[in-house]
């Protein structure tokens, strides 16, 4: 039993790690880089957050 | 799924933006910092017995204890204020300067990563320890523990946290369990621990061997400070960060003190301080196969669910210095359906990967201890120069710690302590990560700095500080 759950933890690594894989290409194919990588520090604290005690 | 609309909504600015999703509450801070600390009640703290004996083990429980206290007020304060991806990173940015943010970021990457290896060779020698098997060996268990989790983490934080919520409480559970099964009132029916802890072996070498037993003393609560990482994907940062973290210490702190009795009632500081399933082997010892299988189910789950919150948190760290351009941008990606920094989590998947197949598991353990000791000597020295840039009533604070300064006074004195210990015990690996420090700080000031965008790095919108 422990060496097919060996062999179906080998299995199971590389079926996510392809589907990681694919789904990274695809999703730097379908999007522009100034899309992704648009994320800004601190933009909700610059609207909820003025300061003013 | 309203919240997660509507959160998507709110941090989706302009519409062509994608940033990290607002959707955790206290319940996954809880989770996320101690899930990745619990591991440590099932192996690691019980090496200080080895430095000390029993008593040393006890004494380390509560001296690490009050630093980890310290850290968590301190942590609390601050990112409660600077609620950003990063914790400790962003902090360091806006308090103290850009070199100590970029070495705070490498502490926290380095220390999450070789926790996340530590947690997955555990798992692995753990099952092939159970299964008995001639010529099963860890790596395919090590490699489905970091591959799935990172595969968790790639989909969603909310599905990531969820998990690590369930799978921590049960092995939060399962430490009650045996603590409430082995009749802890009564000495002498399961527990034997006037026996077994006489003044004649309580300190086996004296005061030195205490100080000695802070080095793997640090396990109880090693990760705590992890629950800043979420700071930018929690709905209320400065209510959420505060509870989660406090809540998280005082859980544990219970949880290391009945683990200590348990263990050192039923096993002898000899084996105590060499086992590597210390839980496992009181569930063993009680003569219960229900308990000595909830306890090897635990000491998985524990192993898990601290890798998986390491994931999270090393990621975000990485993320953090992309998106500043502290390394090249294509690091800052976020993916646009999971909103979760994909790239991070894929480049530091192969790392981990190739640390847990090479490396052993006291190495990863050593190194993933001297980044977090630096890490909290930092924690000190940041918040003196935050209250004192920016005293109690120039900002808003979602929490203020009280005793300041003492906590970092303790802090401060607590880790000094420590790094005297991993240099008795690890001297040269001490030596080898300071230097290595030293001279990424080289490469960073004289070469990487001139990518930075400088003046879009600081982004709270505080008043100047005082001084300036």
């Amino acid at each position: 039993m422990w060496v097919a759950l060996s062999y179906a933890c080998w299995g199971i690594s590389i079926v996510l790690a392809l589907w990681m894989l694919y789904d990274w290409f695809k999703v730097d194919t379908n999007y522009s880089e100034d899309v992704l990588t648009s994320s800004r520090e601190g933009e909700l604290e610059a609207v909820s957050e003025k300061h003013r005690i | 799924m309203t919240v997660a609309l509507e959160n998507t909504t709110t941090t989706t600015i302009h519409g062509d933006r994608v940033s990290l999703l607002r959707v955790l509450g206290p319940a996954h801070v809880w989770a996320l910092g101690v899930g990745i600390v619990l591991v440590g009640e099932f192996t690691g703290w019980n090496f200080s017995a080895d430095k000390g004996g029993a008593l040393a083990a006890l004494i380390v429980c509560w001296v690490v204890g009050l630093l980890y206290t310290s850290v968590a007020m301190i942590d609390s304060e601050v990112t409660s204020t600077v609620a950003a991806a990063g914790g400790q990173y962003a902090q360091a940015k806006h308090i103290v300067g850009p070199l100590m943010a970029f070495n705070v970021a490498l502490f926290l990457v380095f220390a999450y990563t070789m926790l996340e290896v530590s947690d997955a060779i555990l798992l692995g020698d753990t099952i092939v320890a159970k299964a008995g098997v001639e010529g099963l060996t860890h790596n395919s268990f090590i490699a489905a523990t970091i591959v799935v989790l990172a595969w968790l983490n790639y989909r969603g934080v909310l599905m990531t946290l969820n998990v690590n919520f369930v799978i921590t409480a049960i092995a939060y559970v399962s430490i009650v369990i045996l603590f409430f099964s082995v009749s802890p009132w009564t000495q002498g029916a399961v527990l034997k621990l006037n026996e077994l802890v006489t003044p004649g072996n309580a300190l086996p070498y004296g005061w030195i061997g205490v100080i000695a037993a802070f080095q793997f003393g640090i396990w109880y609560y090693l990760g705590i400070e992890g629950t800043t990482q979420a700071a930018e994907e929690v709905r209320s940062p400065a209510r959420s960060l505060p509870y989660g973290t406090m809540a998280g210490m005082i859980t544990l702190l219970i949880a290391a003190a009945m683990t200590w009795y348990v263990c050192a009632s039923l096993m002898p500081w000899e084996y105590l301080g060499i086992t590597y399933y210390p839980l496992w082997d009181a569930g063993k010892l009680t003569g219960s196969p229900l308990l000595e299988n909830l306890l090897f189910i635990a000491t998985l789950l524990a192993a898990l669910a601290s890798a998986n919150g390491c994931i999270n948190d090393a990621a975000r760290a990485w993320f953090s210095l992309g998106r500043d351009r502290y390394l090249p941008s294509w690091f800052s990606a976020v993916h646009p359906k999971y909103r979760t920094p994909y790239r991070s989590i894929l480049f530091l998947l192969p790392i981990a990967l190739a640390f847990a197949f090479i490396a052993d598991l006291n190495q990863a353990i050593t190194f993933s201890i001297l980044s977090g000791v630096l890490q909290y000597t930092f924690m000190s020295i940041n918040i003196m120069m935050f209250r004192k840039k920016w005293p109690l009533g120039s900002i808003r604070r979602g929490y203020t710690h009280p005793f300041h300064p003492l906590p970092a006074i303790v802090l401060f004195c607590l880790c000094v302590v420590t790094f005297f210990a991993i240099f008795l015990g690890f001297g040269s690996q001490l030596i080898a990560m300071v230097a290595f420090y030293f001279l990424i700080s080289l490469w960073f000031h004289f070469y990487r700095y001139k990518f930075v965008r400088r003046g879009d790095q600081f982004t709270m919108p505080w008043p100047k500080p005082q001084g300036y």
